[in-house]
Parts: structure tokens; C-alpha cells; sequence
């Protein structure tokens, strides 16, 4: 009984915790109103710029339409870049210590994470959702089960994506630093997730670099919710997700726990 | 603290550092900028690893039961750490939950805290409006959430103008008498420490070279240089309680026997004063006065004395040593070959 109630109110300290964390986060983020605002910007873009110059005159071996052909493809991309550039505020609360005062409570470096990671999901989630009310008036339609599986596959893929972000930045020290080197990986992972083109027939030195990202199979996934165009199945591209979640997760892990507070 | 030593590359930061600091006692750290202090802070406080040493904070030793030792200390950063974005009250909750405050005392605590620093009027405003005193204050608040055994205050008043500066000392005494708990603070103000320390360790270099009362570390002084018989360290200034008397000395040239006259009876008599350690005579050449320079044992009491038994004496000046004349002596002008600033000038001044 004993050991029971001390688990049970660890386990309740440990998610008091997160959720302070992620409350933090939030907070800030509900407060920048200018960050949302901005964030919507780059994606709105190439819907409508590249999404309609191109479309004008791209004809695909699917019959659809191109733009909205590349929305699963935009949304995946307004998550790559917000969860992976997340990790700047971790190089921001370290010159401004606020970390330090996050660091000296005691909490593990793996709650910290955790917390951190969360609330740049809930960041990003909020995109997707103003993009997909975006979708409906460009003539996207939706289901239940096609809100709800778009809905999950947004989830892990920002998870994963936030994890990456953070652990390098936790190994940073300044920020145009950070994003000098995250461009060199945002920018392939987006390229290469089969966002603006068709997998299928691919050269072989492209399709080898698509299958080894992510990205691909959220955006496979989501097109199959949105459109019902899949070149996998929706269940390999969700383990290959979780599979990438883990490593990203772990690697994002380990490096908070090295990190240096001061 | 044990043989603390913490290294940078080849700058040794904080050298072989051993002390002990006793339950519920003020005790200040006192150097320079760059001498170490801060660094002793972060590691005391598990922020940084030592590079050799050990030290314990309420039975916890700062490496291996880091998490225990967090949850018994508070600290209070030199530079503002408080998120901008969010209220006073806020900043405290998130920190309540993160130190585990139960949830029925929460809500008191933050209050009962933001009164003890005054800002309870102030509590729902974001922090980004308030003031840099006001935002020290509103981290020592949170310093406390927990109750901890032990706050550090690295520089409290850095950078505050001499109101605030008042305020906040006031605010560490209010403290001090109500929570009781143990404070470590660290500062270059000497002043402060004076003020605030029941103890004091003067730290340069990285290593501490006295630890004493502020009272005490006064009276070392006189004492060290009275026995060598020595009024001034290498610097040119006096140290001890120094009593300037300026005797009229009539000025009739036929009268050149009487003027000396005046001015060995009166040293006669000061010479048989046990409290005057060290006498020192100045002529001036075609005036009135002529000076002579004590150094004096508890010059609070022994000045009236003295004046009673002498007479002649135009004007009277008098100084009693400070921390800062004390710091000086013990640091003896190496503070001048010390380079600025925190560990990282000094690493670029070796690289050059």
C-alpha cells in the first residue's frame, strides 16, 4: 500500500511537473501573438504562390489538382520548420537564464525535455489546425476519421521533429549558429519528403535519400488521409514515424542530460 | 566545502576552496569581479560540476544526491532570470510546481511570499513592467517557495541605485528575522557585506585569504601592523583607527624653546597611552599648526580620553578603518595585475 502511494504521488509530481513546463510554454506562446502570425506566412506562401503558379502548369500522372496535391505536403512542412527551429528558445532561455532557474529546481533533465517538447508540439499543432481551416476554403474536404488520423500523424511527426530540435540546441550557444546549421537540415527534410512531387518514379539516388527521411512517410500518410493518394501503406508509414519518434526522443533526451546550465 | 577546485582549461577559477558555513548564519563572499565567487555559487548550487573536491550542503553532497540538494536550496541569480512573459504570480506558480509545493498550500505561500517582498499589489503584472529591484525581489520570493535551508544571493544589489540598494538590504534583514535561514551572498561591495555579513570571506584569485567577523577582520589590521611597527601597507594607506591632531603652535620666533615645549609635553603624554599604538609627526614649515598622526585601539572611547589630557589642539580629524582598507591590505596591490571580469576575460587574456 505504502509503495503504491509513493508511486502514485511520484508519478503525479513527475506529471506536475511537465505540465508546469508546458504551461510555461504555452503561456509565452499564447503572449507572442506575432509568432503565430509569422509562422503562417512562409506556408501560405507556397500554397498559394508556388501552389498555383506551379499548378498553372504542372500536369501530375495523378488527376488532381497540384495545389492540392502539395497541402499535406505544406502542412508537413509549416511542422518541420516550427518543431525543428523550437529548438532556438532553448539557446534563448540560456542567455537569458531562465533555464538556469529551471535547471536548479529539482527536477530531472528528462522532465525538462519532456515538458519543453510538449509544449513545442502544442506550437505547432496549433498551425496545423489554422492551415486545415485554410484547406477547406481551397476546396479540401474532410472526414472524421480523416481529421482524426491528419490529427495523429501531425502529433508524432511534430513530436519527433520538436525532440531533434531541442537536442541540437541544447548543444549551442548562439543563435545564428543554430539556425545556420538547422537550415542544412529543415531544408532537406522538407525537399525530400516528397511534399512538391510524386514518389513514384523517381531516380534511384533520389528515391534512396527520400526513403531515409521522415518526413516522407508523414506526408505519404497525411496525402492518404487528405486525398487518398498513398504510395505505402498508412500503418508503415505510423511505424517508421514511431520508429524515427524513439531515436529522436532519445538522442533529444541524452543531450539535455549533458547539457550545460550555465 | 572541501579542496573545492574548479578549472577552466588552464584558468584555475576557484582554488583548493575549504570552508564551513554554520547553520543559519549570513555569510559573505567578498572579492572582485572574477575572483571566483559566482563560479563557487554554480557549483554549490549542482550547476556546474567541480573539477576536483567536494562539498556539502545539509548533509547532501553536491555530486551524487544532486537532486536533494536542490530541493533544500534557493538562489537568487546575478543577472534577472525571471520569465518576462509571464505575472509575478506566475512566475511563482510554475515554480511551485516545479519544486513540489503541495497544492493545498500553494496559493498561501505565493501570496504570504509576494507580501514579504512587497509585491503583492504588483503580483498580476508581467514582469517585463517591473523594475530591476523589483524583479530581484520577486526572485528571492521564489528563492523560497520551498522553504529551502539555505539561499544564495549572488551580488543582490548589482546594479541597483543607492534607494533600491537600501530597500534590498532591509528586505535581507526582514528575511533573516523571519525565516531564519542560512544565506550565502556573495558581492564586491564592501559596504554590503559590512552591513549584512555576521561572517566574511575575503576571496581573490579564486582562493579565500580570510574568513572572520567584519568586526574582527578590522582589528586584524591594527593589530598585524602594529606589531611590525609599521603604519602603512605597500599601497601608501593607513590602516587602524587614525586620530589627525592639529596642534597651535604660537608663532613667535623668539619663542622657539616654548613651541617645542607645547609639543613634547603633549607627545609625552600620548606616548604613555597604552590604546595609542603609533605616533608620526609632521612639521609644516612657516605655519601655524604643526600634525600629529595616531593610531589608536577603540577610538570611540579612548578619543575623549585623549583630548581631556592634552591641550593646544586646533583641530581633530579622525577615520576608522574599512572593510575596503582591510580588503586592500590582504590583497596587497595584486588586485591591479588581476585582470577584469569572470573566468572568460581572464581565458582570453592567457590565450593572447
Amino acid at each position: 500500500m505504502a509503495t503504491n502511494q509513493i508511486l502514485t504521488s511520484t508519478l503525479k509530481n513527475n506529471f506536475l511537473n511537465v505540465y508546469a513546463i508546458w504551461l510555461r510554454e504555452f503561456k509565452v506562446y499564447l503572449r507572442e501573438r506575432s509568432r503565430l502570425v509569422a509562422s503562417l506566412f512562409t506556408p501560405l506562401l507556397w500554397l498559394f504562390i508556388v501552389g498555383s503558379g506551379l499548378g498553372s502548369t504542372t500536369t501530375l500522372s495523378i488527376d488532381v489538382n497540384y495545389q492540392h496535391f502539395i497541402f499535406p505536403g505544406i502542412i508537413s512542412m509549416s511542422i518541420i520548420f516550427t518543431s525543428v527551429f523550437y529548438g532556438a528558445y532553448i539557446i534563448w532561455d540560456r542567455k537569458f537564464d531562465f533555464l538556469k532557474s529551471v535547471m536548479v529546481a529539482p527536477i530531472s533533465r528528462e522532465i525538462i525535455f519532456i515538458g519543453k517538447t510538449l509544449g513545442g508540439m502544442t506550437n505547432s499543432m496549433i498551425q496545423v489546425f489554422m492551415l486545415l481551416i485554410i484547406g477547406y476554403f481551397i476546396g479540401i474536404e474532410y472526414t472524421v476519421i480523416s481529421l482524426l488520423q491528419i490529427t495523429f500523424v501531425s502529433l508524432i511527426l511534430s513530436f519527433l521533429l520538436t525532440a531533434l530540435g531541442l537536442g541540437l540546441g541544447s548543444h549551442m550557444y548562439s543563435l545564428e549558429g543554430f539556425q545556420m546549421i538547422v537550415s542544412f537540415v529543415v531544408f532537406p527534410l522538407f525537399f525530400l519528403s516528397g511534399a512538391l512531387y510524386p514518389l513514384d518514379n523517381l531516380p534511384g539516388w533520389l528515391y534512396f535519400l527520400t526513403i531515409i527521411d521522415p518526413a516522407t512517410y508523414a506526408v505519404d500518410a497525411l496525402r492518404n488521409s487528405i486525398l487518398g493518394i498513398a504510395t505505402y501503406s498508412f500503418e508503415l508509414d505510423l511505424l517508421l514515424l514511431f520508429g524515427s519518434t524513439i531515436i529522436t526522443t532519445l538522442f533529444g533526451m541524452l543531450s539535455f542530460r549533458k547539457m550545460r546550465a550555465v | 566545502m572541501k579542496n573545492l577546485t574548479k578549472k577552466f582549461g588552464k584558468i584555475v577559477a576557484v582554488d583548493n576552496v575549504s570552508l564551513e558555513i554554520h547553520e543559519g548564519e549570513v555569510f559573505g563572499l567578498l572579492g572582485q569581479n572574477g575572483a571566483g565567487k559566482t563560479t563557487i555559487i554554480h557549483m554549490l548550487a549542482t550547476l556546474l560540476k567541480p573539477s576536483s573536491g567536494t562539498a556539502e550542503i545539509n548533509g547532501y553532497d553536491i555530486v551524487k544526491d544532486s537532486s536533494k540538494v536542490r530541493k533544500n536550496i534557493g538562489i537568487v541569480f546575478q543577472a534577472p532570470s525571471s520569465d518576462d512573459m509571464l505575472t509575478g504570480f506566475e512566475n511563482l506558480k510554475i515554480h511551485s510546481y516545479l519544486y513540489g509545493v503541495p497544492s493545498e498550500l500553494r496559493i498561501n505561500r505565493i501570496n504570504e511570499l509576494l507580501k514579504l517582498v512587497g509585491l503583492y499589489e504588483r503580483k498580476n503584472d508581467i514582469v517585463k513592467k517591473y523594475s530591476g529591484g523589483m524583479r530581484r525581489r520577486l526572485e528571492i520570493a521564489r528563492g523560497l517557495i520551498h522553504k529551502p535551508k539555505v539561499i544564495f544571493l549572488d551580488e543582490p544589489t548589482l546594479g541597483l541605485d543607492p534607494n533600491s540598494r537600501k530597500t534590498m538590504w532591509s528586505y535581507i534583514e526582514k528575511l533573516v528575522k523571519e525565516e531564519k535561514i542560512t544565506i550565502i551572498l556573495t558581492t564586491h561591495y564592501m559596504e554590503e557585506a559590512d552591513i549584512l555579513c555576521d561572517r566574511i570571506g575575503f576571496i581573490n584569485k579564486g582562493k579565500i585569504i580570510a574568513i572572520d567577523t567584519p568586526e574582527q577582520l578590522k582589528h586584524r589590521i591594527k593589530n598585524n601592523n602594529n606589531n611590525n611597527n609599521n603604519n602603512k601597507d605597500n599601497t601608501g594607506k593607513y590602516i587602524g583607527d587614525i586620530i589627525k591632531l592639529y596642534f597651535k603652535v604660537p608663532n613667535n620666533t623668539n619663542d622657539i624653546y616654548k613651541n617645542n615645549d607645547i609639543l613634547t609635553k603633549n607627545l609625552k603624554v600620548l606616548k604613555s597611552f597604552k590604546f595609542v599604538k603609533n605616533i608620526e609627526q609632521k612639521k609644516f614649515e612657516g605655519k601655524d599648526n604643526s600634525l600629529v598622526i595616531l593610531q589608536v585601539d577603540d577610538i570611540n572611547h579612548n578619543l575623549p580620553i585623549l583630548l581631556k589630557s592634552i591641550d593646544n589642539v586646533e583641530s581633530v580629524e579622525f577615520s576608522q578603518p574599512t572593510l575596503d582598507d582591510v580588503f586592500h591590505a590582504f590583497t596587497q596591490g595584486s588586485i591591479n595585475e588581476a585582470p577584469e571580469g569572470g573566468f572568460m576575460e581572464r581565458y582570453a587574456q592567457y590565450e593572447k
